[in-house]
């Protein structure tokens, strides 16, 4: 068992001694630096601590990070941390991957890592692009794409990761974006969460696809575009202008205007982040009229698939001795007492 | 298996069909439970003190249509009073369950072999699925006349003997192979004993089948001993009595391959000190080692069914990394899917066994029919210069043995190791002595723990004089690091392109692999000695067959010997003396030449093929004429 009691550190001390080498203005930056901001702040240690990730610019953040750390190959991060995890329950366990490293090659495992609802977070930067193989689209990129591989233009839709999320079954989805403030926040309470925590952040490639968010992150756009869920406060956006209340009729979330300041009166939903049918409809509204919905969409805890292995293999053991000379000569044996001559 | 290593006299080498052994197959539509039968036949006798060596022979499909010939399904046994290596060349005895079984079977009966055969089958409907003419039945126009035939309505017999405990018709049908068991302990004067015991235990919610199914066993056995038999068929029918076989005295059980792996792992990990994490994904034939080492938590073994193959072998490669020894295992095409994680164990140095259970390729091949041609694809098989440890079973009581070997060397080492078995061993059953844990060598891992001295920087990819890194769970103070798939600096391992460096770091993966070949026992002889004519080199489950052949051959005065290789990669160190040594070598293999290929590369000898790629294993008399055509 690690010690597992609350340290004090600084930022500081999360830094390696490793020259980091994205792109200058790169998104992922700001990233690494709201997540060394945010771990004094969980109280753990950095040996208690492993990042594993896959590959693409993303995935090299393991090596940025003073804690343990394992670069994996394309997708397989989800797979290989559910080994670190069952191995070693123990362990705070973070996973970073990208849009395409967890919903294009490694999809597969992210699916499975949410249904299991293994005890980790998963920090998916979203930058609708491939970058490290210089600006191929990818799964999350908008139809129309232009890119070295689509000259013409991308004709295929692209995936909505908090939608596939919490299609696979997650127990937490939040949204952030790479430089805004509330990033730390977002990260403490998908770190508070026991279980899969699911974090979309959107991440601006300087090279490739710069200003791709830019309609709803620039900061003249950022408050009538973004809307910042808090569980029991009203979903109000646009300085409480605006916020969002239940067409019951389509189904479906509508913008409203607030007058006055009586949201109530408007008819503006109060945030339930348990509500997974609210949710499905925050991460999947149609941008433009609507806002982007940011900060903690959904939660709500589910045994981790971690303890229920091993509780299981603790229950499948109970008053077994684990006798292997037992176990070798079980089943139907026969005792040969002596030479027998052959005919 | 070889439970005795004596040579055959003359005499005996020159009776062929040996007298002292029966190969009896038991044939039917794969509904009819003969993979069943065929195992508590195995198991009586295994208890009647014979050598033994099954070959399970069953098709791909769940439920193939009944009756069709590609639905057939059979299970040989070869028993009895020498030490057995194979599942023999020819049946003496064919028990066919219906006209498919009959049509499959029959050319591989030896010639005046018996023939049982259940008339009931035998309808104009049956023949025609099994393709026979329109009026054609074989059973009646004497189209058998090489063998000796004996029909009965088993199903009839079957139903009679049932009857009284009111089953329906379906139900009591499946009684038949019971019957036929029944029969077939009473021509072979095994005891009954064994079998009502396990049918009272597997049916012991519905008594009621269970008493059916006794019912059928003690009919079967009672018809062959007071059944009036013509002159003709009494020739056939009379009661064979294979004396025991010589064997070193101690407690024996029988083992299939699946299960001795899967105690061999479990050994393994505790003479290592380390659990197991085994991460796995269900394909034919590998499946039955992730399905025996479920029911073991209690030592320490924690089991994982992965959502694919990749997942599998990654999540034991996260295992390794925190702490456990990680295994995997799968069959030639998970394995090609694992390709690119076992460069990330190689790359990274961390421990992990893999199991490879051979099948018949390329591609989905023959899923549940036995070749050895993954060869290459454990040795070359990835991507980058990627040297890798590889084991190969002989059989499936060795198996025990190389699963713990595999342990030894993946964490002594800290490198991926692979372990071939196929599917001829992971399904075969044969008599096992129980070896004594205690008489193993232990080989405790030590998990660096301790802090580097202030003002030094902990180097993760320092090697010991074995040329191994250190192994540090995560969790350890003082010790934080990164690893990854990235080429890395020799000693910090932080991400390092530079070309001195990656000529370095190649070179020291590579001599850290050659380097086991000095920590792994020289290359013996099997039978016979250096310097003789010709050397029969096998690897793998051909052990069995090439053995047998060498030793008629040996016995008829040939000067051949036979080489069997465990470790395939690295080759032991003495070997390319050895081979040189030696007239000629032939290399029989299920594959097209692969080891042959092998050796011919890292000795320049000149190994010539043997090859079987038919997904069948080789027959003892295919190796004596490739003997005798090398010595002629």
């Amino acid at each position: 068992m690690n010690d597992m009691t609350p340290v004090t550190s600084k930022p500081k001390d999360w830094e390696s001694d490793q020259e980091v080498r994205w792109c200058p203005g790169c998104g992922d930056y700001a990233i690494l630096k709201a997540i060394q901001r945010t771990m004094p702040d969980l109280g753990v240690r950095p040996e208690s601590t492993v990042f594993i990730s896959g590959i693409g610019c993303s995935s090299r953040f393991p090596y940025y990070m003073e804690t343990y750390g394992f670069h994996t190959i394309h997708g397989r991060a989800p797979a290989v941390a559910t080994g670190v995890k069952l191995a070693n329950p123990d362990l705070d366990v973070w996973i970073i991957t990208g849009d395409g490293d967890g919903l294009s090659i490694g999809g597969n495992h992210t699916l499975h890592l949410l249904r299991r609802n293994l005890d980790c977070q998963i920090l998916l930067f979203n930058n609708e692009i491939y970058g490290l193989t210089k600006g191929q689209y990818s799964p999350t990129s908008r139809t129309g794409t232009r890119s070295p591989s689509t000259p013409f233009g991308s004709v295929d839709g692209p995936v909505n990761p908090c939608a596939f999320a919490l299609g696979a079954g997650a127990r937490f989805v939040a949204r952030g974006i790479d430089v805004h403030k509330n990033l730390p926040g977002v990260f403490k309470a998908a770190h508070a969460h026991r279980g899969a925590s699911f974090v979309e952040i959107y991440q601006n490639c300087i090279v490739y696809n710069d200003e791709v968010f830019a309609p709803f992150t620039e900061k003249k756009e950022a408050a009538a575009r973004q809307v910042w869920l808090e569980h029991g406060q009203p979903m109000l956006f646009d300085g409480g202008l605006k916020g969002l209340a239940l067409d019951a009729k389509a189904l479906a979330l509508k913008v409203v205007d607030v007058a006055g300041g009586d949201w109530k009166a408007a008819g503006v939903l109060v945030h339930d982040e348990t509500n997974r049918s609210i949710a499905n409809m925050l991460v999947t509204m149609p941008s433009g009229a609507h806002p982007v919905a940011l900060g903690v969409i959904y939660q709500s805890p589910a045994p981790t698939f971690e303890s229920a292995v091993i509780e299981q293999n603790a229950r499948a053991s109970e008053g077994k001795k684990p006798d292997l000379q037992a176990l070798i000569s079980k089943g139907q044996t026969w005792m040969v007492e002596k030479e027998p001559h052959a005919i | 298996m070889a439970t005795a290593a004596r040579e055959l006299t003359p005499h005996e080498a020159s009776a062929h069909p040996a007298p002292e052994s029966i190969v009896v197959r038991f044939a039917g539509d794969s509904g009819d439970g003969m993979q069943l039968t065929g195992g508590q036949f195995t198991l009586s006798t295994a208890l009647a003190g014979n050598d033994l060596a099954t070959f399970p022979d069953f098709p791909a499909e769940i439920r193939a249509p009944q009756g069709t010939t590609f639905g057939v399904s059979a299970f040989q046994i070869n028993f009895g009073s020498t030490a057995i290596e194979t599942a023999g060349d020819q049946p003496d005895v064919l028990v066919a369950m219906n006209p498919a079984a009959l049509k499959v079977n029959a050319e591989a009966l030896k010639p005046g072999g018996l023939i049982i055969a259940d008339e009931g089958e035998f309808t104009a409907r049956n023949l025609a699925k099994a393709g026979y003419p329109e009026g054609v039945n074989p059973l009646t126009d004497g189209s058998l006349g090489r063998w000796q035939l004996m029909s009965f309505n088993i199903s009839q017999l079957t139903m009679d003997a049932v009857k009284p405990f009111g089953l329906g018709n379906k139900e009591a049908l499946r009684c038949k192979n019971m019957w036929t068991l029944g029969l077939a302990l009473w021509m072979f004067d095994r005891s009954r004993e064994p079998i009502v015991h396990w049918l009272q235990a597997k049916f012991a919610k519905s008594p009621e089948l269970a008493e059916a199914n006794i019912a059928a066993l003690n009919a079967g056995h009672a018809f062959g001993e007071t059944a009036e038999i013509g002159a003709d068929a009494a020739r056939g029918l009379h009661q064979h009595h294979v004396a025991p076989a010589p064997a070193e005295p101690g407690l024996y059980r029988t083992v299939t391959g699946a299960e001795s792996i899967s105690l061999g792992l479990v050994a393994g990990s505790k003479l290592a000190g380390v659990d197991m994490f085994f991460g796995g994904y269900p394909i034919t034939p590998a499946s039955a080692i992730l399905h025996h080492l479920s029911r073991l938590k209690e030592f320490g073994v924690t089991t994982f069914q992965a959502e694919d193959e990749i997942a599998a072998i990654a999540s034991a490669i996260g295992a390794s990394y925190a702490g456990k020894l990680g295994v995997t295992s799968s069959s030639g095409p998970g394995i090609a899917l694992k390709g690119e994680a076992m460069g990330l164990a190689i790359m990274t140095e961390l421990p992990l066994v893999i199991v490879n259970s051979q099948r018949g390729g390329p591609s989905t091949g023959l899923p549940t029919k036995t070749e050895q041609s993954d060869l290459y694809q454990a040795v070359y098989g990835r991507n980058g210069d990627a040297p890798m440890p590889v084991i190969a079973a002989a059989s499936p009581a060795d198996a025990f043995d190389c699963a713990i070997e595999a342990c030894r060397i993946a964490t002594q080492f800290m490198t991926p190791v692979m372990l071939l078995t196929d599917g001829y061993i992971a399904n075969a059953a044969e008599p096992w002595k129980v070896p004594d844990m205690a008489a193993y060598q232990a080989f405790p891992v030590s998990f660096r723990t301790d802090p580097p001295a202030e003002g030094e920087a902990f180097l993760p990819y320092a090697r010991d004089a074995k040329g191994a890194r250190p192994w540090v769970k995560p969790g350890t103070p003082g010790l934080l690091h990164r690893i990854g798939g990235i080429e890395k600096k020799e000693g910090s391992g932080n991400i390092d392109y530079a070309p001195p460096n990656h000529q370095a770091m190649t070179d020291a993966r590579k001599a850290k692999v050659d380097g086991i070949a000095a920590h792994i026992p020289p290359q013996s002889i099997a039978l016979g000695e250096a310097g003789s004519r010709l050397v029969v080199v096998g690897w793998g489950s051909t052990f069995g067959p090439i053995h047998q052949a060498v030793r008629r051959a040996r016995a008829r005065g040939l000067d051949v010997s036979h080489i069997h290789l465990r470790h395939i990669w690295p080759l032991p160190a003495n070997l390319g003396d050895l081979l040189r040594s030696f007239g000629a070598i032939i290399v029989p293999e299920m594959n097209t030449g692969q080891l042959k290929t092998v050796l011919r590369d890292q000795f320049l000898v000149d190994a010539r093929p043997l090859s079987k790629v038919s997904g069948q294993p080789f027959r003892i008399a295919e190796i004596e004429a490739a003997i005798e055509r090398a010595l002629s």
